[in-house]
């Protein structure tokens, strides 16, 4: 599973850091930073948790 | 609790009517039967009442065709129309009052503000506010009112000093902000209540632009003052820091003091949110869910016909969305008007969803992380003081809470 942000989009809520640290994190703006874009298997609950709770809609997952 | 009942109180519009924590039989039967209700705004102004979990959070992320910015929001029948300059000045700065690109400017300058890292750094010194108010309760010795003691104090004093406003001012603002919001009083009342707050804001962003500090008032200057090339007007400023100290005091309080009676209303629960370091992070989403102090936000307007849950709602549309009901409904998670702090309460609506989604909640969620437990833990006996009946809540209030919490220990 790989993950997409949208950085334009983000709103900077911090959902996805508190759902997923070990996959996000946000910049000094509060604007969202993918860490790992191929998420590795263990996380990849909270990464697709993460994505579905994005209050902006700037995250987006692409199956394998 | 009597206060409130003996003034000529408007009818309470539906979505904010509770028996006790619970939205009324009527609000879930609305949400289960027909999804979707034409009602009254507590203004006398028609509207669409959208009750459904998935409908709402589709409707919160559809800022292009419910729009935040529309002027029959926050029109009163019966109220002095504002002058189009007045009710300019009166939005300026206000995030919640714009779409974007206008609300996306100024969100972007509040982000930094609030990222998660930023409130890590403020746990020692949130702790450390959580244990003085336990330590002069415990001083004080038993019963307190744990609204007036702890409650209110600790997210007022937190929001001060991010903000940069005198704690000293606390009890002018906290009983302003408080009146502001209940809907009960006449809307000339609540205008002018929202004019001396900005009044009161107005000097001290005018203190912080002579002499900006290291706090949020301070930064919002330095960087986006216009004194320093940036764009951010002086109404603006004012409108900023006036919604977060509000949003910043008015939110957690309520959800500290009500959350704390729905856990003695759970003695089992209590236990596991006092005990369990690990189960603190689920228990506070499931009381932000099931508590739901937010009734509705902010009314959207329609920008254009749109369906919704399979009614038709007509272009400039008031829609007004039923969180409450909504963070309950069977088909977003089973027994919904059951408290079960051991649930994944994961997609509650209690913070909003789309581009408005609560700017303050990760700094709210870590206030609620500390100060729970640390008052659980510090007074492991702790009882209400008088019976669940004669607790008063806050029912005309548009954000749900309690006026005073009589405990013991």
């Amino acid at each position: 599973m790989k993950i997409e942000a949208d950085r334009d989009v983000c709103i900077g809520a911090g959902m996805c850091v508190m759902t997923a640290e070990e996959v996000f994190d946000q910049d000094d703006d509060g604007i969202v930073v993918v860490l790992e874009v191929e998420v590795p298997a263990e996380h990849a609950d909270a990464a697709a948790r993460a994505v579905a709770s994005c209050p902006s809609g700037a995250l987006r997952r692409i199956d394998d | 609790m009597t206060e409130t009942i003996e003034r000529e109180a408007p009818e309470l519009p539906l979505h904010m009517r509770r028996e006790g924590f619970d939205p009324v039989p009527e609000m879930a039967a609305v949400r289960d039967d027909e999804g979707v209700r034409r009602v009254t705004t507590s203004f006398g102004v028609p509207a669409y009442l959208v009750a459904r979990h998935d409908d709402v959070r589709a409707v919160l992320a559809d800022n292009a065709r419910f729009s935040n910015a529309g002027r029959r929001a926050f029109d009163a029948p019966g109220a002095p129309p504002l002058s189009d300059a007045e009710r300019e000045r009166m939005r300026a700065g206000n995030l919640l009052a714009f779409d974007p690109p206008e609300h996306t400017r100024l969100r972007r300058m509040l982000t930094p503000e609030f990222t998660v890292r930023r409130m890590r750094r403020l746990e020692p010194r949130i702790v450390e506010i959580v244990d003085d108010h336990l330590d002069a309760m415990a001083k004080a010795g038993p019963p307190a009112d744990l609204v007036a003691d702890f409650a209110l104090p600790i997210p007022s004093l937190v929001i001060c000093e991010l903000l940069g406003v005198p704690y000293a001012d606390r009890v002018s603002f906290q009983e302003r902000t408080s009146r502001q919001l209940d809907i009960s009083l006449p809307m000339d009342d609540r205008l002018a209540l929202a004019r001396e707050g900005r009044e009161y804001m107005a000097d001290l962003v005018a203190r912080a632009q002579a002499a900006p500090g290291d706090d949020m008032l301070g930064m919002l200057v330095r960087d986006h003052g216009s004194g320093s090339g940036g764009d951010l007007s002086t109404d603006e400023l004012i409108g900023i820091a006036e919604l977060l100290l509000i949003a910043g005091h008015e939110t957690t309080s309520n959800m500290l003091g009500l959350g704390t009676l729905a856990l003695l209303r759970h003695p089992d629960q209590l236990a596991l949110v006092r005990d369990d370091p690990a189960a603190v992070g689920h228990s506070i989403e499931e009381l932000l869910r099931f508590l739901g102090i937010v009734h509705s936000g902010i009314p959207r307007t329609t920008t254009e016909d749109v369906e919704v849950g399979g009614v038709v709602i007509p272009a400039d549309s008031l829609v007004i969305l039923a969180l409450a009901a909504a963070n309950r409904d069977p088909r977003f998670l089973a027994g919904g008007d059951r408290l079960d702090v051991a649930r994944d309460a994961g997609g509650h609506l209690a913070f909003g969803h789309g581009v408005h989604h609560c700017l303050g909640a990760p700094l709210a969620r870590m206030e609620m992380r500390i100060a729970f437990p640390a008052l659980l833990r510090r007074f492991p006996r702790l009882a209400l003081a008088v019976p669940f009946e004669e607790v008063g809540f806050r029912a005309f209030h548009f954000i749900y809470g309690l006026q005073a919490l009589p405990v013991t220990w």
